[in-house]
C-alpha cells in the first residue's frame, strides 16, 4: 500500500443491495455492489445516507465487514428498537434497492497483513464488524500471523459470525468468547464483561508489542483500553473505534 | 467518559470531502498541552456541529459546522499538523 | 432532486400541528442529547450561578440561594438547529428578569457562559421580558447531567443552542461578542422562524 495519504475528494455514490443475509436475530449482513468501487482496507468503515421523500435525511457510519472482493462490500448492521436508521437496513433493504453511500474511510482504525503481528482484537457485539474485515483479509492473503480474538456477546445465539469464526480457529486464530447475560448447557469458557484478567489470559502480553484493535459501544471500549494500559500495552499501540452510545 | 464520545475516526469522511488527504493518521500537536498524535485518536462530540477535542487535555482542536453548501472548519487547537504526502 | 431511499421515513411525530413547526424542522418525540464535550460533574456545594460584567454590582447565588429565588412552570416547544423540534416540553425554573432584578447597567448584550467552557451570545432584550429562564427541572425531575443539569439556560424562541447547559452565569456587555458556535459558522441570532441556522442566513 502505498505510504501517500492523497485520496481525492469524496463523494456520494449509488450502491445497490445484492443480498441481505441474517446472522444472528438481530443483526444482518447486507451485501452491496458499489460499481466505482476501488477496494478498502480492512477496518475502514462507509458512510451511509438515507434521504425519505419529503428530503428528511440521516446519516450513519457502519464499519465494512468484508475483506476486498471487487465492487462488493458487505455491512453487518444491528438492529437497534429505537434506531433510526437500523431498522431501515435489517428490516425493510432488499435485494434490487440502492442506497447513497461513500468511502471508503478511515486511515486510522486499519490493519494490513505487512503490518505483522502478533494480532490482538477486542470486540463487543456488533463491534466484531471491522475487525471481521482484518481476520478475513488475514485468511484471504494467506497470513500466519498471531491472531488472538475476544469477543463478548450476551449469548450463544447472538455471537456474530459464530460459524465462520470456527472455521477460522481451524486456521490457527485464537478465538474466545464471553457470554454476559446467558449461556448454553455445559459452558465452558468466560461469562464475565471483559476485564484485565481476561485480557491477559487471551491477547499476547505487551512484551510481544501487538497490534490491538477494540471495537464496540462507547463504555465498553472505554473500559478495555483503560484495561490494557493497565496490563502495560503502549496506549499507541491500541487503536479504538467507538460505536456511540448507540449506533442508531 | 461520556457514551456520546466518538473517535476522530468517527469524522474521516468528513475530514476526506475537505482534504485531499487521508486525515485520520495526520498527526496533530494540541496548542495547549502539547501532546501530539493521529487525529483519528482525537475525542469527538456531535453538538450543533462537530467538535474535536485533545484526548488528554480536552482542549477543543477544532469544530466543523456544515449546511448543504458550505462548511466551516477551525483547526485553533491544534498547533501544527503532520501530514504524510 | 437527489435520491430518494425506498420506504424510509425515519422516526419521526407527523400527527403535528404544522404551525407550530418552524421551516425545515421535523418534530421528535425523544430527546436526543447533543454536546460539545464531556458532561461536567460540579458538586452542588462548589457549584454558583453570577452576573457579572457591565452591571453596578456583580451578584451570585449558592445553589441554596439559588433555589430559594421564586420559580415557576413553563412549557414550551423547543428546536434545534439540526433540525428535530420537541414540543411542549415542561420545564421549572427561575426567570432571568428575576435574576436581573435591580441590576443598574448599559449593557446591550449577555454572553451565557458555562461549565466545561461553552459560550453563546444574545441581545440583552431577548432574556428579558419573560423570554428567558435558567431551569433546574425537567418534566417534574431535577434536570439531569447530560441534559445541562444542574441548571441550564432556556430560551425557546431561539434555536436551543443559545441555551447553555450547564449554566454558570451571565455576563452582561456593552459589546456583542460571538460565542463558541457563533464564530464557526452558527448565525449569530438565530430565529428559527426565519431558519436562520448558519452566516448569511
Amino acid at each position: 500500500m502505498a505510504g501517500a495519504a492523497l485520496l481525492g475528494r469524496l463523494t456520494w455514490q449509488l450502491a445497490g443491495v445484492v443480498d441481505v443475509v441474517t446472522e444472528t436475530p438481530r443483526v444482518k449482513t447486507i451485501v452491496f455492489d458499489v460499481p466505482e468501487w476501488l477496494g478498502h482496507r480492512a477496518g475502514q468503515h462507509v458512510d451511509i445516507r438515507l434521504t425519505a421523500e419529503d428530503g428528511y435525511r440521516a446519516e450513519r457510519s457502519y464499519s465494512i465487514a468484508s475483506a476486498p472482493d471487487g465492487t462488493r462490500i458487505a455491512l453487518t448492521v444491528e438492529r437497534l428498537d429505537d434506531g433510526e436508521v437500523s431498522p431501515y437496513l435489517t428490516d425493510e433493504l432488499r435485494a434490487g434497492d440502492r442506497i447513497e453511500l461513500r468511502g471508503p474511510v478511515g486511515g486510522y482504525f486499519v490493519w494490513e497483513p505487512g503490518q505483522g503481528g502478533p494480532l490482538f482484537l477486542v470486540a463487543g457485539g456488533s463491534g466484531i464488524a471491522p475487525l471481521m474485515a482484518m481476520l478475513r483479509l488475514r485468511a484471504a492473503a494467506g497470513s500466519d500471523v498471531d491472531a488472538r480474538l475476544l469477543f463478548s456477546s450476551r449469548s450463544w445465539n447472538e455471537i456474530i459470525y459464530r460459524d465462520e469464526l470456527e472455521r477460522l480457529r481451524d486456521d490457527g486464530v485464537v478465538v474466545a468468547h464471553t457470554l454476559t447475560r446467558s449461556q448454553p448447557a455445559g459452558w465452558s469458557g468466560y461469562t464475565r464483561r471483559v476485564d484485565r484478567e481476561m485480557l491477559a489470559e487471551v491477547g499476547a502480553g505487551p512484551e510481544h508489542e501487538p497490534h490491538v484493535y477494540v471495537c464496540g459501544p462507547t463504555a465498553f471500549v472505554e473500559v478495555v483500553a483503560e484495561d490494557l494500559v493497565g496490563l502495560g500495552h503502549e496506549p499507541r499501540a491500541i487503536r479504538t473505534e467507538r460505536f456511540g452510545a448507540t449506533g442508531g | 467518559m461520556d457514551e456520546l464520545m466518538l473517535d476522530g475516526n468517527a469524522v474521516a469522511g468528513v475530514l476526506q470531502e475537505v482534504f485531499a488527504f487521508e486525515m485520520t493518521t495526520a498527526v496533530g500537536t494540541c496548542g495547549n498541552c502539547g501532546v501530539a498524535g493521529p487525529i483519528g485518536a482525537l475525542h469527538v462530540y456531535r453538538g450543533a456541529g462537530i467538535v474535536l477535542r485533545c484526548p488528554h487535555c480536552n482542549n477543543v482542536i477544532g469544530k466543523i459546522v456544515r449546511d448543504d453548501t458550505r462548511m466551516w472548519i477551525s483547526l485553533s487547537g491544534v498547533r501544527t499538523v503532520q501530514i504524510a504526502v | 432532486m437527489s435520491f430518494v431511499s425506498r420506504g424510509f421515513r425515519g422516526r419521526r411525530r407527523e400527527d403535528v400541528d404544522s404551525s407550530r413547526v418552524p421551516p425545515g424542522q421535523y418534530v421528535t418525540a425523544d430527546y436526543p442529547v447533543l454536546s460539545a464535550g464531556p458532561t461536567p460533574h460540579t458538586p452542588l456545594d462548589q457549584w454558583d450561578f453570577s452576573i457579572v460584567g457591565e452591571v453596578d454590582e456583580p451578584r451570585s447565588w449558592t445553589w441554596d440561594e439559588f433555589r430559594a429565588l421564586p420559580s415557576e412552570d413553563i412549557t414550551r416547544d423547543i428546536h434545534c438547529v439540526t433540525k428535530w423540534t420537541k414540543l411542549d416540553t415542561v420545564w421549572e425554573g427561575i426567570s432571568v428578569d428575576t435574576l436581573l432584578d435591580g441590576v443598574k447597567t448599559a449593557a446591550e448584550y449577555v454572553i451565557q457562559f458555562s461549565d466545561g467552557g461553552y459560550t453563546t451570545n444574545l441581545p440583552l432584550d431577548d432574556v428579558t421580558g419573560s423570554k428567558a429562564w435558567v431551569v433546574f427541572g425537567y418534566d417534574s425531575e431535577p434536570l439531569e447531567a447530560e441534559h445541562g443539569g444542574p441548571a441550564r439556560m432556556l430560551v425557546p424562541h431561539l434555536y436551543f443552542w443559545k441555551s447553555a447547559k450547564w449554566l454558570r452565569g451571565l455576563r452582561l456587555q456593552t459589546d456583542d461578542e460571538p460565542g463558541f458556535w457563533e464564530v464557526n459558522g452558527y448565525h449569530n441570532y438565530g430565529d428559527p422562524w426565519q431558519e436562520q441556522r448558519y452566516w448569511g442566513d
